[in-house]
């Protein structure tokens, strides 16, 4: 069986520095996978190499077997989306939830579209009164609802998830850490989530990569977060560091 | 009433038609909290008026000469006087309106989205794309308006038309520009991303989602320069390159009016403050416009 996203030996270059250097990370069908790591270890410049969004990188990335050169723009949309780190950023401020909602579904030509937006209102857990609004009359935690939503228009069967919770309130983060559980069980979604955050890889996640530097120097289950059972030094450190804030956040939550 | 302002003011709309009408209802108000706009509207709204309602406002015609009564003084038969072929000059300025707002409708529907388009496009691609763009923008910003427009006319031959596409040609630079700068803004934000990742075409993104957000810049810009399209479009006249005779416009009619300025003042000075009249219209509009469109300014309230 083909994995739901295949990366090898994948390098990132901006302008002369390497961000990424040779990494290979495999996600299974199904599988809820983690890049951790401190900011510029190029966790983020991996999710947009694969989404096309950084021109220079070199390497192989397959998502469904298919690899990604020989997906054409449209087919690429309808077997992965994207949710990005700020909800503020990521919502034309022009645009209504409604708008924003059938944009895919006008772009692929697909009809039915007020009873699909309602439905994925619903399924996200925003109340259907909010389909009018604009970004800036919803809080944080609704934009990033909409966001969801939004990837998940097409029904795709890979998501990933950039940061998708660091700019939220504590309170709200664990409302949209539940959100994304429910959707992967009842949908069936394969999820590469970058975060900083070790507390929300272990309540998401199966299994995380360590990346140092723009190299990936660890992967492993997602047990290790509670024995810190970690091999490489740095992803030691990284445990040591995490401990306590994971503490704030459990308690919040 | 009160039906329908609950109605308008609805934080929950039911219908897409209930949403437009209600942010079509807060920009309303927020425009007529504004005195200055709202005195801009006005006359705007009576420019339109009297341009559609001419032939039935003017007590006499505009083109319909009467020897025996030229250039006669302001009075109660003739309002604003009669000029040297003893047309009246209140009809003629009525009729003018309608020159005015065609030159200006015309200039903005031909300017205003070249502009908008060239200016997106160059944002959206950045790159050569962008440079050639610009390069071509600053050829044209760098001439002189009224120069420019000489030319143009110079080498299409006077007249209303000409004029029209004259000034368009050299209006539209400016609103490149800006709708390129308004471009740049976001041209990496992530919600263009996001809509690149759904899977649509470059064109899609720049009519959908680029120039709606470059469009309250421009339209404010248009709307303030509206006043200089009319003045390019008077001077045009004066120098007998606009309009040609015996149509009323009004910078034609400021040139015939000159040689009498000293002794019958009215001939050019009526015309003149029509144009100032309706310059001022439209810079106290736009300025309203720009209060109640830029969502920078708004948030704030």
């Amino acid at each position: 069986m083909s994995a739901a996203l295949d990366i090898r030996s994948l390098s990132v270059r901006y302008g002369r520095t390497d961000v990424v250097r040779d990494v290979s990370i495999r996600v299974a069908r199904g599988e809820s996978y983690a890049l951790v790591g401190e900011s510029g270890s190029g966790k983020s410049t991996i999710l947009r190499a694969v989404v096309g969004m950084v021109p220079d990188w070199r390497g192989e990335i397959e998502v469904d077997g298919a690899p990604r050169s020989a997906l054409g723009q449209g087919a690429f949309a309808q077997h992965c989306q994207m949710v990005f780190q700020d909800p503020y950023a990521s919502l034309h401020p022009r645009r209504t939830v409604d708008a924003t909602l059938s944009e895919p579904l006008r772009i692929h030509g697909i009809g039915n579209r007020d009873a699909q937006v309602i439905e994925m209102m619903r399924s996200v857990g925003l109340d259907p009164r909010y389909r009018f609004r604009f970004p800036h009359q919803l809080s944080g935690g609704q934009r990033q609802r909409v966001a969801i939503a939004r990837a998940l228009m097409l029904d795709p069967k890979l998501l990933l998830l950039d940061e998708p919770t660091s700019a939220l309130d504590v309170s709200v983060q664990a409302e949209i850490l539940n959100l994304l559980v429910r959707l992967r069980a009842e949908r069936g979604l394969t999820y590469v989530l970058v975060t900083h955050a070790l507390p929300v890889v272990s309540f998401l996640c199966d299994r995380l990569g360590v990346l140092h530097k723009g190299q990936l120097v660890e992967e492993t289950g997602v047990a290790a977060l509670h024995d810190g059972a970690f091999r490489a030094p740095y992803a030691r450190e990284l445990y040591q560091a995490s401990l306590g804030a994971g503490d704030r956040v459990r308690d919040a939550g | 009433m009160g039906a329908v302002r609950d109605w308008l003011t609805d934080d929950a709309p039911a219908s897409r038609l209930q949403a437009q009408a209600g942010r079509a209802w807060s920009i309303a108000r927020a425009f007529g909290r504004n005195p200055l706009a709202m005195l801009g509207a006005v006359i705007i709204g009576a420019l339109i008026v009297v341009a559609i309602f001419a032939p039935w406002l003017s007590p006499h015609s505009p083109v319909g000469q009467d020897l025996g009564s030229r250039l006669l003084p302001p009075s109660a038969e003739h309002w604003l006087g009669t000029d040297e072929l003893g047309r009246d000059i209140l009809s003629r300025i009525l009729h003018g309106a309608r020159i005015t707002l065609l030159i200006v409708v015309m200039v903005a529907l031909i300017s205003a989205p070249l502009g908008l388009i060239i200016g997106a496009v160059a944002g959206y691609f950045g790159g050569w794309v962008d440079r050639v763009l610009m390069a071509l923008t600053d050829v044209f910003l760098s001439l002189p308006k009224l120069i420019m427009a000489l030319a143009f006319v110079a080498a299409l031959g006077a007249g209303l038309q000409n004029a029209i596409i004259a000034i368009a040609v050299t209006a539209w630079p400016a609103y490149a520009r800006i709708a390129r700068a308004e471009t740049l803004t976001f041209r990496n934000s992530e919600f263009i991303a996001a809509v690149r990742l759904q899977g649509a075409s470059h064109l899609r993104v720049i009519v959908v989602h680029v120039i709606p957000l470059c469009m309250s810049s421009t339209i404010i810009r248009v709307t303030l320069d509206m006043a200089g399209i009319i003045l390019t479009a008077a001077g045009l006249g004066f120098l007998g390159l606009g309009a040609q005779p015996p149509l009323p416009e009004w910078g034609a009619m400021i040139s015939r009016g000159r040689s009498f300025i000293l002794d019958q003042w009215w001939v050019a000075t009526m015309p003149g403050f029509a144009i100032i009249i309706v310059s001022l219209g439209f810079c106290f509009l736009g300025d309203g416009l720009r209060d109640v469109l830029d969502p920078k300014q708004r948030e704030g309230r």
